[in-house]
């Protein structure tokens, strides 16, 4: 590894991919991820992330713009940046016929790695991602949260500085998810590797990126930190649901005197406060000032969701647990 | 070949030998089927025999050199669908991110044909004597038979890796299998070329390589060392194992746009 690489992270400029007879998969886009940081890409499906991904990874070349990925080209110096680089790609790409070890075996090899090496470098790995007792069963009798574990051990057989990760936790149950997470924290803050993480998952992008990217039809629509992109959009919302739904409008009514309607609520309203959360008490207090019987009133502070819907006009369909530090509050 | 490169293959073959000899279900229909197909072939056209010209009064020795034809073709379908289903779940990514060359891949995954080819070979051939064929060769002739079944094998193997990279899909490989069948009938394998009477039918035999390398295994079944007939067999295996190469290289190249 040079010098060069361990100093860059990732710098992209204004990369394109067409595909024949397709719309454009990526259109445009320019980001810096920093050396050490978490960056989180998120978007629905078919926004482009995995496209990204294959192109700074080297697998797919870009139809235009430029992009270095740890000080290199990824257009001319391919085997330079694959060198700097470990990827798990989206779907755990193992061989259910060969046992954990064998797979550590095998990547340590096609790195390069001394016959010793490739002992110490494999048992290591396998027992930093829980898998040491597991190394000599086949991987196809692995669980969903094994083989990305698996994965991301592979991935780092050679000690990459840069680290892309496609959706490394969907699918995953809620325990091997947040065990990949702290993993992947770990990584950043104790090893200095600079992560490229895309997901689909909100919360993934909230827990885990230093700094977080939305993209939608192939174009980078918001750009920032969790807390800062959220700050943009600023107010939270209140939704009600009456207990009796032929009071859905009157609730409407009530509601729409505190802000501006925010997003669907098929069984009652939701504003986004302009007031902020402070005038949570109010509006209980002109709910109840109107005889309206509530059955449910949520706060919900914004979201990442919500900079998705502020940023494109829609929700991020499918996202997984969408909602954030929802705070339920007790009905009138 | 430098060590890196050593070191790239043997992996590759140690994995894809360990994959064949996972799956028993892959060599078994490979091992029995020619078996199966001998043995009904034998008893049904045993009186060919008595036509003016069959060049041995045993059928079953005549048609033992079919066996290792039928098995080179089970290693297109099995080198084929392996490597489609890396391609398939993303496998061939993984080992593109690798200074994995392309050369040492396909090489690597070759291995598993050649101990599938070796396998087969020698149980076609233990089978075949055992149930009375002849080997005018003798055991030196015993072991170029399997050589020769192991360099078809791994011939026919490249058009497997070849289909696999064009088409990236177990399926289209294993929809080459019909194919390839209709090429073997289309060979002297049931007679031989000097007693196919249908014009037609004796000259597109006469074309097919196929008829060539049959060829070779008879001689050394039938006749004994014909060193003519060898190296064309030889000759024939080593071609198309040169072209399946550079094909399969070529389409590596394609499926691999790797920067």
């Amino acid at each position: 590894m040079t010098e060069t690489s361990e100093r860059q992270g990732i710098e992209v400029e204004g990369l394109v991919r067409e595909f024949k007879n397709g719309p454009r998969a990526v259109d445009g886009i320019d980001l810096r991820v920093a050396p050490g940081e978490i960056y989180g890409f998120l978007g629905p499906n078919g926004a482009g992330k995995s496209t990204t991904v294959l192109m700074l990874t080297t697998l797919l070349p870009p139809t235009a713009g430029t992009a270095r990925v740890a000080g290199f080209d990824i257009a001319s110096e391919g085997p330079r940046v694959r060198a700097s680089i470990g990827a798990a790609l989206q779907e755990a790409a193992l061989d259910p016929l060969l046992s954990g070890a064998e797979h550590m075996r095998l990547q340590t090899a096609l790195h390069g790695l001394g016959k010793a090496e490739r002992r110490r470098r494999g048992a290591e790995l396998l027992e930093r991602v829980g898998l040491a007792d597991a190394a000599g069963r086949r991987v196809g009798g692995y669980s969903g949260g094994m083989r990305r574990r698996l994965d991301l051990a592979l991935a780092l057989a050679h000690r990459p500085r840069i680290l892309f990760l496609d959706e490394p936790t969907t699918g995953l149950d809620i325990q091997s998810r947040t065990a990949l997470w702290e993993e992947v924290a770990r990584l950043a803050a104790e090893d200095g590797v600079t992560v490229f993480l895309t997901t689909q998952y909100l919360e993934e992008a909230d827990a885990l990126a230093d700094r977080v990217g939305i993209i939608d039809h192939g174009k980078l629509v918001a750009e920032g930190t969790p807390a800062a992109l959220k700050a943009e959009i600023g107010r939270p919302t209140v939704e009600a649901v009456p207990r009796d739904p032929a009071d859905q409008g009157r609730t409407r009514d009530v509601l729409a005197r505190f802000g501006e309607p925010a997003g669907a609520a098929p069984k009652g309203a939701a504003v986004r406060l302009a007031g902020g959360e402070s005038e949570l008490a109010e509006v209980v207090r002109a709910l109840d000032g109107e005889g309206i019987a509530i059955e449910r009133l949520q706060l919900h502070a914004p979201s990442l969701d919500d900079v998705f819907l502020a940023k494109t006009g829609r929700s991020l369909e499918g996202a997984g647990e969408a909602t954030e530090a929802a705070e339920p509050v007790e009905a009138t | 070949m430098s060590g890196g490169a050593r070191t790239q293959v043997g992996q590759l073959a140690r994995r894809s030998v360990l994959r064949t000899l996972r799956q028993p279900a892959q060599i078994a229909p490979a091992l029995v089927f020619p078996l199966f197909l001998l043995a009904v072939n034998t008893g049904g056209l045993k009186d060919a025999t008595n036509l003016p010209g069959f060049p041995t009064d045993s059928y079953l020795t005549f048609a033992l050199a079919v066996p290792f034809m039928q098995g080179a073709l089970f290693s297109v379908m099995n080198s084929g669908t392996d490597l489609a289903r890396d391609i398939e779940t993303g496998f061939l990514n993984r080992l593109a991110l690798t200074p994995l060359r392309g050369a040492a891949l396909l090489s690597g995954l070759l291995a598993g044909s050649v101990v599938l080819g070796l396998i087969q070979a020698a149980t076609y051939l233990a089978v075949g004597l055992i149930a009375g064929a002849d080997l005018a060769a003798g055991a030196g002739g015993a072991l170029v038979i399997v050589a020769l079944s192991v360099t078809i094998t791994v011939a026919f193997g490249t058009i497997g890796l070849f289909a696999a990279l064009r088409t990236g899909s177990g399926e289209a490989v294993q929809g080459l299998f019909p194919l390839f069948f209709v090429v073997l009938f289309l060979s002297s394998m049931a007679l031989p070329l000097d007693l196919l009477q249908t014009e037609w039918f004796h000259d597109i035999a006469a074309a097919n390589p196929v008829s060539y390398l049959l060829g070779a295994f008879r001689s050394l079944l039938i006749e004994g060392w014909e060193l003519d007939e060898l190296a064309l067999g030889f000759g024939i295996a080593l071609a198309i194992l040169a072209i399946g190469m550079v094909a399969a290289s070529s389409a590596l190249r394609t499926r691999l746009v790797r920067t």
